[in-house]
């Protein structure tokens, strides 16, 4: 869903990407929490965005039961593309230039009054129901069921592109000197495994945009931000069902 | 290409023994003539795609991050989609025993054992690393996915053809009957999972669908009926020989089944437009490309008009019987659907993932265009199949039809 056809009475967020208080409940009443649409990507609720995507916690923690559980927050309106996160990303995952698991897109609004073009870092969305693992034929694409990351094991992947074709979210691409396909692992091989607490990208972000942590543990920022009933918390193509652990926000 | 075969007939009454000769002599030049052109164009697809797996996809195919399936895929489907429609054609005469079917039975089956090979030849190419398909796909099966089925009930679909074909040429029909059952099974199985391939990816809203499978096997049915009639016309040329009116009342009998699968795929074709607009912003957009876009011309004139109208017009006006019209609308017909794969597997792919994001780098509907290695192995693909036919023609004598098939049942 494009900016251009925002619903009319869907409330807008303050240049903190705050919704004003009597505003957001209007919208609440409304019933439009799941199906506004809001800030180039889909709004899932003014509130509680677990709640809403994930249902209630306890059957959240059941259906995935992930320890940790890595998620990664978006603070969209911080990024000023200056795609550290991107080199950085490809000196430790040894990304060819033909290819990237990480990018920013260029979002422009030429109606705005402040600022008219906002940046997207996107990448994969690490989902709890990932197309891609379903569609993979030979199990090389796989949901790690300690941390819920989703890999690829180089050595069983054929190279049918049906991932590719199946993910919702460009999440992929074919690495012609790993002869696999590769994606996002939240580094867990160049980083996470080897006692890192950061991903790459997240660490070498100069603007705090990336906030990378544990979903099942209530003190990280990640869990604190998803829960922050004060601020929008949207995914990308929520429609498609695949339920993302990549969030955005604003401020 | 093997038109040329066909520039001279045996039929005339009162052609002299001598000129019998000469003609012969033609012909059969003309044969090893089409054979040599057919092998040299498998030869080049091999060497393309050989090197092609040598220097790598990135820069030798003309898929991309965002279309990664082209012309090989949409070929593979193609080759496929028209093996099943063979077996289902070949099999209402030598599994269901409708008489009528008999006469082009056996060749129904070979062809089809041809065409999946085809399609095998070609999906090596596009596969990046078949070697390891062949281990993984064994001892690390993904059973909820649906290209995974389609692989294996392929695999074992091919088999089954096969050892059909071997037991008809034997002559062990009710073994045959049983193996072209099961065969007919899996083929089935197999391309239902081919639709859902498609159907199930519901990032991709031009393909997203519960209708994929059930339009897969209607255009099956509709693609084997114009392979049979063509081949069949065309191996009676090479042979030489007249039609026997048991084969020209099985191909009359085709004809009403292809007039009637082209109408109902013009209907699912048109409700596939009406119920699309009613969908969202990527559907619409998709649809648009074909309607008026850059495939509108895929579309309109060799979809629709070449693949489907000007073959149901000739259908009807052969009346089942002017055999060299029922041809030329099998040829056109099966020219047409060759697009109306292409275009179901590029335009499926032709709407950034990431559109309706508005974000500046994906505005626009995506290009993809075939690269000269992907075109190569995909004429070596269509070649294969051609050798195939012609030499399957002189190796099994026509594949001709025994009076005592039929009583076996
Ligand atoms: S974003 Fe794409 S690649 Fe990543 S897990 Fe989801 S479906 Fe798979
Ligand atoms: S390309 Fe590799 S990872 Fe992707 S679906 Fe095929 S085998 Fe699996």
């Amino acid at each position: 869903m494009n900016t251009s056809s925002r619903i009319p009475d869907q409330p807008e967020p303050d240049k903190n990407g705050v919704i004003p208080e009597m505003e957001r409940r209007q919208f609440l009443k409304l019933g439009l929490a799941i199906t506004g649409i809001f800030a180039g990507g889909t709004l899932l609720s003014a509130a509680s965005v677990v709640d809403k995507v994930f249902a209630s916690r306890q059957e959240f923690a059941d259906q995935y039961p992930y320890k940790p559980h890595y998620s990664m927050v978006i603070r969209q309106d911080n990024c000023i593309d200056c795609e550290r996160c991107i080199e950085a990303c490809r000196a430790t995952n040894h990304v060819p230039e033909y290819g990237y698991r990480t990018r920013i897109l260029e979002q422009v609004h030429p109606e705005s009054a402040g600022r008219r073009i906002e940046f997207i870092p996107v990448l994969c969305n690490q989902c709890n129901n990932p197309a891609c693992v379903r569609a993979c034929p030979t199990k090389a694409t796989y949901k790690n069921q300690q941390n819920g990351i989703v890999m690829v094991d180089k050595e069983k992947c054929i190279g049918c592109k049906t991932c590719m074709s199946a993910c919702p979210n460009n999440g992929r691409y074919y690495n012609e000197e790993t002869k696999s396909v590769d994606k996002c692992n939240f580094c867990f091989d160049t980083r996470l495994s080897k006692g890192e607490t950061l991903t790459a990208c997240a660490e070498a972000c100069p603007a705090k945009v990336r906030i990378f942590g544990d979903l099942s543990d209530p003190q990280s920022e990640v869990y604190q931000r998803v829960h922050n009933i004060e601020k929008a918390v949207w995914v990308q193509r929520p429609e498609t069902g695949v339920k993302p652990n990549i969030f955005y926000t604003k401020g | 290409m093997a038109e040329s075969v066909s520039t001279e007939t045996a039929e005339a009454p009162f052609i002299t023994t001598r000129w019998t000769g000469a003609v012969e002599a033609i012909r059969s030049r003309a044969y090893w003539l089409t054979i040599f052109f057919l092998s040299l164009l498998v030869v080049a697809g091999t060497a393309a795609g050989v090197h092609a797996k040598l220097i790598g996809s990135l820069e030798a195919y003309g898929a991309t991050r965002e279309i990664p399936w082209g012309i090989l895929i949409s070929t593979y489907v193609f080759f496929v989609v028209t093996s099943t429609g063979l077996c289902l054609v070949s099999s209402i005469g030598h599994v269901f025993g409708v008489k009528d079917f008999m006469p082009i039975a056996k060749r129904s089956v070979f062809l089809a054992v041809a065409t999946i090979v085809a399609g095998f030849y070609v999906i090596f190419f596009e596969i990046e690393n078949p070697f390891r398909m062949a281990i993984y796909n064994v001892i690390s099966p993904n059973l909820t996915s649906n290209i995974w089925w389609m692989g294996t009930l392929y695999g074992a679909y091919m088999v089954f053809m096969a050892v059909e074909f071997f037991l008809l040429v034997k002559g062990n029909y009710r073994l045959a009957t049983i193996i072209g059952f099961i065969g007919v099974v899996s083929g089935v199985a197999a391309h239902s999972n081919l639709g859902a391939v498609f159907g199930m990816l519901d990032g991709r809203e031009f393909w997203y669908g519960p209708f994929m499978p059930i339009y897969f096997i209607t255009s099956a049915m509709m693609s084997g009926a114009g392979a049979i009639m063509l081949f069949t016309w065309l191996a009676y040329k090479i042979n030489g020989e007249q039609m026997e009116p048991e084969t020209k009342r099985a191909l009359e009998v085709t004809t009403k089944v292809g007039i009637l699968l082209i109408s109902v795929i013009l209907f699912f074709t048109a409700w596939k437009f009406i119920i699309g607009f009613a969908g969202g912003e990527a559907k619409i957009m998709a649809l648009e490309a074909l309607l008026t876009g850059p495939y509108a011309f895929n579309f309109w004139v060799l979809e629709i008009g070449v693949g489907m109208v000007i073959p149901l017009v000739l259908y009807i006006q052969s009346k089942g019987k002017n055999l060299s019209l029922m041809a030329l609308a099998s040829a056109m017909m099966i020219f047409g659907i060759f697009f109306m794969r292409y275009d179901l597997v590029i335009v499926g792919q032709v709407v950034p993932l990431q559109y309706e994001l508005d974000v500046n780098e994906y505005q626009g509907l995506l290009s993809y265009t075939p690269s000269w290695h992907e075109i190569a192995v995909v004429l070596g693909g269509i070649a294969l199949v051609g050798l195939v036919f012609m030499l399957g023609e002189k190796a099994f004598g026509g594949h001709r039809h025994e009076a005592h098939e039929g009583g076996e049942h």
